[in-house]
């Protein structure tokens, strides 16, 4: 610290630091409440603890229930967010390289299911999906989970082409690479950190949606959130702190991973010359 | 043998531009009606001022801007719908547009690997391109890791490598510091002399474009004012803008009296007549413009045996080392320069002298009038 601060400023330095731990605490203790829960060894889901024991994980992993909703979750988010990654990342060059009337009408359209209700989204899709016969269908949830996801990659990838030289481009055509090829070889490594934080926060949608899943997914096609909500009303066991466990350590998992990839491309893409 | 020459001589040229234009927003003409040979093997230069249409006209070239009037034929053949990655030009840009996330070796190999070479073969061509521009020890670096004149190298290296027949540059040594730049337009010409290639420069820097190039365009308004090799184009301009874009020039203002084949008579306002070549001029009676180098105004004795005599009022000496430039007041100028080496100048000749002074009418230009700076 300081020596030469006032013992006021001393006093705000300490309250700030503690005020900072609060709010920090306030938003991680939803989520660490629960961890302990998975490993008690009661049958019921509240503190105080009784002993240690790992049945709610075997209970998860021997649960057919629990077992196709985990595989349902691992079908559903990853596909999801590769088309979202792939139409996000094109509609953003589009919308961020082209001039053409009513670009931001567009826009605004391709952005919007990040705006509107998601309930909203839900039943529409469902209105939409059911008369088709694709009322309980992996296609539809697929779908729909990419377009909530597509905005997200816009967001990001456009942020990242602001800055982006397109001569770079225009140096690899005169090098005689076709557009693909340019755009594979130029483009996306330099525009891969803004595509892969766009692909996190489209995975992390799909995998913890649970509103337009309740109108689109049937039984067969429940994912984990879903599952862990009829869980909540059907019978209040502790599997659903281990499910929930499983979850929040497979997302730090896989943000370490995309951000230090992330970290990567970013260090290559801002070492570009002035 | 008139047909025989005629052939040859189409086939001399790797480019033309036959009436082309270009506008971006459909009403004002950025480049009005060019008409362009390029001769294979030639180093040409596009000189002009800013705005002027030189980077339209590369672009246009480079097939990054499509005409909107005309056609460019490249080795006789038209390729105004062949997209840039198929035309074969190679080409640096002002800010070197290097790929950040390749290593300088890895650079070098796009465009071979982008036309299918084998592996072995762009390997051995990237180490004959990286020697030609001394950079062999950088292979490994990232462009990051280069200063200005190594990028600028890369970017030449890379724009060669897959030996085009013609290379194209857009002020590539704009961002350099003034020792670098001159370093490197020599080993530019050296390259382009050992290769052979042909090299279509742009530059708003009239010294490089007259050191390095074997004619230079200058362009003006999106027109080109005049096409020649660097000693006539500074010797013989053919028009006024010609004449003060390039060098320096004392400019007097009059108007025609008469005209007899090459030479003319001028006269100025106050009342004094100067023998002039008759290069720009309309009937007599019509305003004409002036031109003469500074260089070629002789002071004092050296000036008896010109036919054009007058005399000035010493105004200012600008001491330049090898060099003196003076201010004098001439036929009501206030701002006319004579340069003399410091061997020829008279040590005795001080601020408010008036001396005598002339030139010969085959240093004096009569050229149009220019109406606006
Ligand atoms: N993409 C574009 N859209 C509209 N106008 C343009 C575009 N590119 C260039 N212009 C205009 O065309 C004119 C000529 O531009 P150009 O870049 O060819 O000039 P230049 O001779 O290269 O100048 P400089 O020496 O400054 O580079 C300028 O007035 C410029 O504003
Ligand atoms: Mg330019």
């Amino acid at each position: 610290m300081n020596p030469y601060l006032s013992p006021i400023e001393r006093v705000w330095f300490y309250t700030l630091r503690i005020l900072c731990a609060l709010v920090l605490l306030f938003l991680v203790l939803p989520v660490l409440v629960i961890v302990p829960l998975s490993f008690n060894s009661g049958t019921f889901l509240v503190y105080p603890l009784q002993g240690f024991s790992l049945r709610w994980y075997q209970d998860f992993f021997t649960s057919a229930e629990w077992v196709r909703a985990l595989t349902n979750s691992m079908i559903v988010a990853p596909v999801a967010t590769l088309l979202a990654m792939v139409f996000g990342t094109l509609a953003a060059i589009g919308l961020t390289r082209g001039e053409f009337r009513g670009k931001a009408l567009v826009m605004s359209l391709v952005i919007s299911p990040m705006v509107v209700p998601v309930v909203i989204v839900g039943v529409a899709s469902y209105l939409f999906f059911a008369p088709l016969g694709l009322g309980n269908s992996y296609l539809s949830l697929i779908l729909v989970h990419a377009v909530l996801g597509v905005p997200f990659v816009i967001i990001t990838v456009s942020a990242t082409l602001q800055g982006f030289n397109y001569n770079l481009v225009r140096a690899a055509a005169s090098l005689g690479a076709p557009p693909l090829t340019a755009f594979f070889r130029v483009t996306l490594p330099l525009i891969a950190p803004g595509v892969i934080s766009g692909a996190l926060f489209a995975f992390a949608t799909s995998f913890d949606e649970v509103v337009v899943t309740l109108f689109l997914a049937g039984p067969e096609q429940a994912t984990l959130p879903r599952q862990m909500f009829s869980g909540i009303r059907e019978n209040l066991s502790p599997t659903i702190a281990a499910a929930a466990t499983l979850l929040i350590a497979f997302s730090v998992v896989l943000l370490l991973v995309l951000e230090w990839l992330r970290g990567r491309s970013e260090k290559l893409r801002t070492a570009a010359p002035q | 043998m008139a047909e025989l020459n005629a052939t040859t001589a189409a086939n001399d040229v790797l480019v033309s531009f036959r009436g082309v234009q270009k506008s971006y927003d459909g009403e004002t003409l950025i480049v009005k009606d060019l008409n362009l040979d390029i001769r294979k093997g030639e180093f040409l230069t596009l000189l002009g001022p800013s705005g002027s249409g030189k980077t339209t006209s590369l672009m246009m070239l480079a097939g990054f801007e499509t005409p909107t009037h005309g056609e460019i034929l490249l080795a006789g053949r038209s390729i105004n719908n062949v997209p840039p990655h198929k035309r074969d030009i190679g080409m640096v840009f002002q800010n070197y547009a290097l790929f950040p996330h390749m290593t300088v070796a890895e650079n070098l190999a796009f465009p071979l690997s982008v036309r299918g070479f084998a592996k072995p073969d762009v390997a051995e061509r990237v180490k004959r391109a990286l020697s030609m521009v001394q950079l062999e020890a950088f292979a490994g670096r990232y462009p990051a890791q280069l200063s200005g004149g190594q990028q600028q190298r890369v970017a030449l290296a890379r724009a060669l490598v897959f030996e085009p027949q013609l290379v194209l540059m857009d002020e590539p040594l704009g961002a350099l510091d003034k020792q670098l730049r001159e370093h490197m337009q020599m080993e530019i010409k050296h390259i382009h002399e050992r290769l052979g290639v042909t090299v279509v420069y742009v530059t708003h820097d009239q010294g490089e474009a007259l050191t390095m190039s074997d004619r230079v365009a200058v362009f003006h308004q999106g027109e080109i004012q005049q096409i020649a090799p660097p000693r006539e184009l500074y010797e013989s301009p053919r028009n006024t803008f010609v004449a003060h874009f390039i060098g320096e020039n004392n400019r007097l203002s009059g108007h025609l009296l008469s005209r007899d084949g090459e030479r003319c008579l001028v006269n100025l306002p106050r009342g004094e007549r100067v023998e002039a070549l008759a290069v720009n001029v309309g009937q007599p009676g019509e305003p004409v413009s002036l031109s003469i180098r500074p260089e070629r105004v002789r002071l004092n004795g050296a000036s008896e045996s010109c036919p054009n005599r007058f005399s000035g009022r010493v105004a200012e000496f600008i001491y330049l080392g090898d060099h003196v430039r003076i201010r004098l007041e001439v036929c009501g100028q206030t701002d006319f320069f004579v340069k003399q080496p410091i061997a020829e100048l008279d040590p005795a000749l001080t601020v408010g002298d008036v001396v005598p002074l002339g030139w010969h009418v085959e240093h004096v230009r009569a050229l149009d009038p220019l109406a606006v700076e």
